[in-house]
């Protein structure tokens, strides 16, 4: 993939002027118009709603309660000491205690089917920082990693730009809903070998950013045996993991690995944040945990670079130590996302429009060809265009995930309130109205 | 499994160095007043401890912040969502308004033109991705501090060639060592992209003069050059001479808009305020595509908006950055004087200094030969004897044997006379020694095996990020 770059100014860097960044998308542009126009239940009734938005907004009262429960702990208690040794603390190792509590809520997630040893994890200011990171660590410039697409756009950012480390695609497609096979495995590794290009990793995204979906036990179990027979690295990004509509129905590569004894396991490493779990994003609170020793020692070392706010991590670290809070809030946020989640297919489906079977996330991957008015990328940006002006809402299109097949959007459900889901799903309706009457 | 990457295999992490070798045995047997009174006591960390009082007395009187109040009112949920790599407009607000009050309102900064990231060190590596390619240089005075060499080398690929300064004139920085510098690098075949300096300077513990900002601002018109000045210490300057930022001097001086947009500052609370764990730094350019630039690539390393929110409310009050900056700066000056004068009882002098958190000292009459080894040896009896974990010169790149950055902040008054007590008796048992034969050649054969071992270790373990 051709990293576009202009000529440097006088003394800066191709990095710096470089397109790379990928803020030039449309996935950034739609963000423009609903920042200029957004919509307001009372004051802009008519304004863009933001539906490209990955953020979990369903579950704040539970943090709001526990906050309210617990305030004095959450400002350094009652020992003397708290705030002083708090804020003196710039250990790369992180807090401790807050390593535990993440390992902790890790396993809790996964219903106990995987273990995970607090001094494997490594803190980082947010999931972008630590999938870069990996990056640095597993990759040298001019290497690349193969990634299934569709996938979250912010990866041509933080796995390219600093790195100078490129990205092949698994091409993935509809006939099989999206799942990664043996096949697109093969032909991206025998891709990029044609481009003298030499793969270190295969980097997936469990549960799927944008699909909405948890990859099947068996093609986890093929994509490791893939990484394994070719000695190359497998990067598990899983924060999504907290919102798994069904606790039975995600399978994480812990639990494979846990399962296998261990064996070959210094080739993985998971990914998490607290981002879209607990909906905390501004917090930037992300980790590594490696199975290779090596990897975990110098990405600690690296992680100097962006550490978690000692402040931030001796909140969380209280709140996720809670087992009991932790345990009611997992459940309940599950609930909740599955209920709009349904919400959001049954008000799309009296519109005429299908989506991809999800059972996970916070967006729907959402099924718009036959607006199409041919299968090109350029017909779904005006298809895109359309529903951002005359629809007035700003949704994702798949191109800006890599998508081969074009018609596909990521539509997100969970950034907003129910009321305004509604909205959001009547002008969908009038639209799809609309067109049908025109074409008859 | 050969599976990682040049980078990760690499030493450039510049862990490996003895100077990490201090902390290993600090961490062993650390100085406690009741429980360890023969311990090490901690003189290696750059922390400023000395003014947390009137930081917890801000907190008590200001609770709403810390629990996301505001007015009355939680602000939770859009604390929790705010993650715009802008950063909170108050915050950043807060910031140029310090950052100007501690240069005495003499310059006033534009918070469009600052950037925040996680601490200093993600801010020196960041703009040297800005600013450099793998491969090509930035010149930096010597000695420096040494988690320079992971910031600015490591991931980015970029060359420090050092700017050597001599203790003939206090450390300072002369055109002929900066252009000296600048045909090391030509020779070696790097191009050079900038200098950096550190203003007020870690080890040494002086600010720089006007003459020598001058010279810098002269030397990168001329070629053409960037200038980083890395400003965290700035807020602990305690006495004359005044703290002069590069900005005041570009004010000063009739330099083009280009020039301007070639110098970048880097600022961090974490030395100033005492808060490293908190993670808070910045960048700040007059240069838009540096500023624009940054900006995208702060999304690697944003400040936690919890933490951007409490310190922009205790910022913004401006009686209390007022009588900060000024109790802060008189309590450091004491504390410099009190180690200053116990260093001259023990007949030890140090750099004469007027900023930071420690003091730059000189032991060379304490060294048994004017070498590196020897300093190693010297270093390694402070440790291990003296029960001083200090920072050997060679660590910081220093051309001169003998130099020892020495910290007072860390640490309470009462544990800073102790480490004084000891260094006196340490000097007046050497003193006895000296005046006692010793056989040549088993002195020898000691300071060969101290010296390989020293070498021979590498410390992998806890270490902190200390500046």
């Amino acid at each position: 993939m051709a990293i576009e770059i202009e000529q440097p100014r006088v003394g800066l860097s191709k990095i710096a002027v470089s397109k790379t960044h990928g803020e030039d998308s449309p996935y950034f542009a739609g963000w423009k118009a609903y920042d200029e126009n957004p919509y307001e239940e009372f004051g802009n009734p008519s304004g863009v709603i933001q539906m490209g938005l990955a953020e979990n907004q369903v579950s704040f009262d539970m943090l709001e309660d526990y906050l309210e429960q617990h305030s004095e702990e959450a400002s350094w208690g009652k020992k003397a000491s708290g705030f002083r040794e708090n804020a003196l603390f710039q250990d790369y190792h992180g807090l401790q205690f807050f390593r535990k509590a993440m390992a902790s809520f890790m396993e809790q997630i996964r219903g106990g089917r995987a273990k995970f040893n607090p001094d494997r994890v490594v803190i980082t200011a947010g999931a972008t920082a630590a999938n870069e990171l990996l990056t640095f660590i597993l990759a040298d410039p001019g290497d690349a990693l193969l990634v299934p697409t569709p996938y979250y756009p912010g990866f041509d950012r933080d796995l390219r730009w600093r790195t100078g480390v490129n990205i092949v695609p698994i091409h993935c497609d509809s006939s099989n809903n999206f799942q990664v096979t043996p096949q697109a495995l093969e032909a991206a590794y025998k891709s990029a070998e044609s481009m003298n290009i030499k793969v270190r990793g295969v980097l997936i995204t469990n549960p799927s950013n944008p699909l909405g979906v948890t990859i099947h036990r068996s093609t986890l179990e093929h994509i490791l045996d893939f990484v394994t027979l070719k000695n190359i690295h497998l990067v598990s990004d899983e924060i999504y993991s907290g919102s798994v509509f069904s606790p039975t129905e995600f399978t994480s590569v812990a639990e494979i690995l846990q399962w296998r004894n261990y064996k070959d396991c210094e080739r993985v490493h998971i990914v998490y944040s607290l981002s879209k779990d607990l909906g905390l994003p501004g917090f930037r609170v992300g980790t590594i945990y490696s199975y290779n020793d090596q990897v975990v020692t110098t990405a600690r070392r690296m992680s100097s670079f962006t550490l978690i706010s000692s402040q931030t991590q001796q909140l969380l670290g209280l709140m996720l130590s809670d087992e009991k809070f932790t345990g009611n809030y997992i459940t309940k946020n599950r609930d909740r996302l599955r209920n709009r989640y349904e919400k959001m297919i049954s008000g799309l489906r009296n519109a005429g429009v299908e989506c991809l079977e999800g059972n996970a996330g916070l967006f729907c991957w959402v099924n718009l060809s036959p607006l199409l008015e041919s299968q090109t990328r350029e017909s779904e940006l005006a298809v895109w265009d359309l529903i951002l002006h005359r629809v007035k809402l700003n949704i994702s299109p798949g191109s800006s995930c890599h998508c081969s097949e074009p018609g596909w959007f990521r539509v997100c459900f969970a950034n907003m309130s129910e009321k305004t889901l509604e909205v959001a799903l009547k002008r969908i309706q009038i639209f799809m109205e609309e067109r049908k009457i025109k074409s008859d | 499994m050969k599976l990682l990457s040049r980078k990760a295999a690499c030493n450039s992490h510049g862990q490996d160095s003895s100077y990490f070798l201090g902390w290993q045995e600090y961490e062993k047997k650390p100085y406690d007043e009741v429980r360890n009174p023969t311990g090490i006591i901690q003189m290696g960390l750059a922390e400023n401890q000395l003014s947390f009082d009137l930081l917890e007395s801000w907190l008590a009187n200001n609770p709403e912040p810390a629990g996301f109040m505001r007015d009355g009112q939680s602000i939770f949920r859009e604390l929790a969502l705010f993650q715009d790599y802008h950063g909170l407009p108050a915050f950043k607000n807060a910031m140029v308004d310090f950052m100007s009050e501690i240069r005495g309102n003499k310059v006033s900064f534009d918070p469009k033109k600052l950037v925040l990231t996680a601490g200093a060190t993600s801010a020196n590596e960041t703009l040297m991705f800005c600013l450099a390619e793998p491969g090509e240089a930035f010149l930096l005075p010597t000695p420096y501090y040494p988690g320079f060499d992971r910031d600015l080398q490591w991931r980015t690929g970029v060359e420090i060639v050092p700017i050597h300064c001599t203790s003939a004139n206090s450390f300072q920085i002369t055109d002929s060592a900066l252009e000296e510098a600048y045909q090391s690098a030509q020779k070696r075949n790097l191009r050079v992209k900038g200098v950096l300096v550190t203003n007020p300077s870690n080890p040494l513990g002086t600010t720089l003069t006007r003459p020598e900002l001058n010279l810098l601002l002269t030397f990168i018109t001329s070629k053409n050059i960037h200038l980083i000045s890395d400003e965290i210490y700035s807020g602990t300057v305690f006495s004359s001479p005044d703290f002069v930022s590069i900005m005041e001097v570009l004010k000063d001086s009739s330099h083009s808009t280009e020039v301007w947009n070639r110098v970048h500052i880097v600022y961090s609370l974490s030395k100033d305020l005492g808060l490293p764990g908190f993670r808070v730094g910045a960048i700040y350019s007059n240069d838009d595509v540096v500023v624009a630039a940054a900006t995208k690539m702060s999304s690697f390393g944003l400040v936690s908006s919890q933490t951007q929110y409490l310190l922009a409310s205790m910022l913004s009050d401006k009686n209390f950055t007022k009588h900060y900056i000024s109790e802060n700066q008189k309590r450091l000056k004491k504390r410099q004087e009190m180690l200053i004068s116990g260093l001259q009882s023990a007949g030890i002098g140090c750099l004469k200094s007027n900023a930071g958190l420690f003091c730059w000292v000189d032991m060379r009459h304490l060294l048994s030969s004017k070498s590196f080894d020897s300093e190693m040896e010297l270093w390694k009896k402070i440790v291990y004897q003296v029960g001083l974990n200090i920072s050997p010169g060679s660590s910081c790149h220093c051309s001169e044997p003998g130099w020892f950055r020495v910290c007072f902040a860390n640490m309470s008054e009462d544990t800073l006379d102790i480490a004084i007590q000891r260094i006196k008796t340490f000097v007046q048992t050497t003193n006895n020694n000296h005046s006692q034969r010793i056989h040549p050649s088993v002195k020898k054969s000691k300071r060969k095996s101290l010296t390989k071992w020293v070498f021979r270790l590498s410390f992998d373990g806890r270490e902190p990020d200390e500046r």
